[in-house]
């Protein structure tokens, strides 16, 4: 009997309840949502009411797309259970498009409107944008060239320090001799061999490309090297009672088992490569994105540099979530791999 | 049915190898000095038989199984399968330690191929690596990775990956020691009916002498380190054994007492 008037006072609370929990609980989900299109809306404003203080033709272009994206958040958010995964997505993000437009309006207001900021070092976004629409063949040149030329040494370089490591790591013989030149070249940084590389390879892309292989080979040597000679004796007493051959062992138990160090190696690798890109294009070569901001810097343009370095770090950034995609497809029986 | 049971004791005799270790000496190289870890150690092992190595800890029984296994060489003496010295290692003689050692990058199916794969036939014989895997009660985890098994399930998956290579000698270095006491009691059961079922000849290293008398029909009790024969005991009882059998548990009181334990029983 109690629980009936128990339920019964429940019931007859809920009508009276509800209301303000329900536009509380909106605004909990919904809110942070509303609040980034109020950026967006801000941002827009931004563009649009003041006049600039310098000549940008992209400010009244940039002011529209800012309220398109005010209004994609603002239906994505109201519009969510119609949306499924995007508005699940969007609403992920909701946080960071309020920072993204918060930011933006103040370096808006910063440098193009009050010019808070010294121009020209701090040009506003419309500038950055306007680089993307109007140099966009040179940009997109540049970015072939760096890509064509970090992918051909970086594969070189992990390919040759992949092979000596498992050398060294399985043949003592091949230690002996290998061990002493990886410790007195390896550590020398890439870059101090520029001179050098540039007056005896026969081009300056040749040279370029054996200092990124050089700058990845080192670390992918040395911790292909420490994976292999790592890998438990256990494994190969394994392998050997039940039949296994000399080749066995190295391709199905050592490489295998060495691969999670391969990765560590095939990381520090990227890293180091890309210092020796950047280094070698500004120096030497006559193409890609080093060689564009040395290009921009000489004219004083630096709002192509800002969006160079955008494209340089988006492309940095691709390729090491490239690698790590390609590391957990290999590595799938690892427990607790780092999401990059 | 006199028929069916003299089929099953050819095919026992047909399963295991004869197993001779001659007079065997062996010691490790220890920064120059050299420690003895096996000394005239003679045992002749019929085929089939399941004989159970007992002694204390560190005297070496591991050792002389890896020498069984060819996985190392006396430095004296002579280890002999069917007559045939024993060099090097070989699928007929495989060995289950203690740890499972499953490769963590392989699925449990893969584990268990890796013999089968080493040797060069797995194509042909894919259907003896689900058989291995029937056989341990494990089908339904072929996909898993080893590191979501628990200890009990991985050892069974290194049974498993022995067994599929129909072994001759089937070695066991306490592949039950580091199970809890349960699973134990469970996987002892097992092994009796996979041995007496295959009729591989089986040698397992253990230190617990109840484990040694409830399985083995034979218990060699080794000495201290230098390791030396000290007792070569028959266990003449039916299977299934009960561990409170008391032709059992006097036994099991005279290994102790060779073992230096009387006092504690």
């Amino acid at each position: 009997m109690s629980t009936y008037s128990l339920s019964d006072g429940l019931a007859s609370g809920t009508p009276r309840t509800s209301r303000a929990p329900l536009l509380a609980t909106w605004l909990r989900e919904s809110g942070v949502g509303v609040l980034a299109s109020i950026a967006w809306i801000a941002f827009g404003l931004s563009c649009l009411w003041w006049e600039d203080v310098g000549d940008w033709s992209r400010t009244h272009s940039l002011g529209i797309a800012a309220f398109v994206i005010a209004a994609v958040a603002l239906f994505g958010t109201v519009g969510a259970d119609y949306l499924g995964s995007a508005g699940q997505a969007l609403h992920k993000r909701a946080p960071w498009l309020v920072a993204l437009g918060a930011f933006l309006t103040v370096w808006e207001v910063a440098t193009a409107k009050l010019a808070w900021l010294p121009l020209p070092f701090f040009p506003p976004p419309q500038a950055i944008i306007e680089v993307y629409t109007d140099d966009l063949p040179k940009l997109l040149d540049s970015v072939f060239a760096s890509v064509k030329l970090q992918l051909g040494g970086y594969l070189i370089g992990a390919t040759v320090g992949f092979l000596t490591g498992v050398s060294i790591g399985w043949s003592r013989a091949v230690g002996y001799w290998v061990h002493p030149v990886l410790r007195f070249i390896g550590p020398l940084p890439a870059t101090a061999w520029l001179p050098i590389a540039f007056f005896t390879f026969p081009s300056s892309w040749s040279a370029s490309t054996f200092l990124i292989a050089l700058a990845t080979g080192f670390p992918v040597t040395v911790l292909t090297w420490s994976g292999v000679a790592s890998v438990s004796n256990a494994y190969y007493d394994v392998a050997r009672t039940l039949g296994a051959k000399p080749s066995f062992l190295v391709l199905k138990v050592a490489i295998p088992a060495a691969l999670p160090h391969v990765f560590v190696g095939l990381f520090m690798g990227l890293g180091s490569s890309f210092a020796v890109l950047v280094v070698a294009e500004m120096i030497g070569v006559k193409a890609g994105l080093g060689w564009y901001l040395q290009w921009a810097q000489g004219w004083a343009a630096y709002a192509n540099m800002y969006a160079a370095l955008i494209v340089m770090s988006l492309l940095c950034s691709g390729a090491i979530t490239l690698l790590f995609s390609i590391r957990d497809r290999l590595l799938v029986w690892q427990k607790g791999t780092v999401k990059w | 049915m006199v028929a069916a049971a003299l089929a099953e004791a050819i095919t026992h005799q047909a399963a295991g190898a004869a197993l001779d270790i001659e007079q065997v000496s062996h010691a490790f190289d220890l920064d120059g000095a050299e420690l003895p870890v096996l000394s005239d150690v003679s045992i002749s092992v019929e085929p089939g038989e399941f004989v159970a190595l007992l002694g204390p800890s560190g005297c070496g029984k591991s050792t002389l199984l890896r020498l069984v296994a060819g996985l190392d060489k006396p430095k004296a003496g002579r280890l002999r399968e069917d007559e045939q010295r024993i060099r090097n290692p070989h699928p007929s003689r495989v060995v289950v330690f203690q740890d499972p050692t499953l490769f963590p990058w392989r699925s449990v199916w893969d584990n268990v191929a890796l013999g089968l794969e080493a040797q060069g036939v797995l194509k042909s014989q894919r259907h003896r690596v689900d058989a291995a895997l029937d056989l341990v009660g494990l089908s339904s985890f072929r996909n898993a990775y080893p590191h979501q098994l628990s200890g009990g399930m991985a050892q069974r998956v290194a049974l498993a990956r022995a067994l599929v290579n129909d072994p001759k000698i089937l070695i066991l270095d306490e592949p039950l020691g580091k199970l809890d006491s349960l699973t134990r009691i469970t996987m002892q059961a097992e092994l009796v009916s996979l041995w007496q079922r295959k009729g591989f000849t089986t040698l397992l290293v253990t230190h617990d002498a109840e484990e040694a008398l409830v399985l083995a029909n034979r218990v060699i009790v080794f000495s201290e380190r230098p390791a030396r024969v000290k007792a070569d005991i028959r266990v003449d009882r039916p299977y299934p054994r009960h561990r409170g059998d008391p032709y059992l548990a006097d036994l099991r009181r005279q290994i102790l007492g060779l073992l230096g334990l009387d006092a504690t029983w």
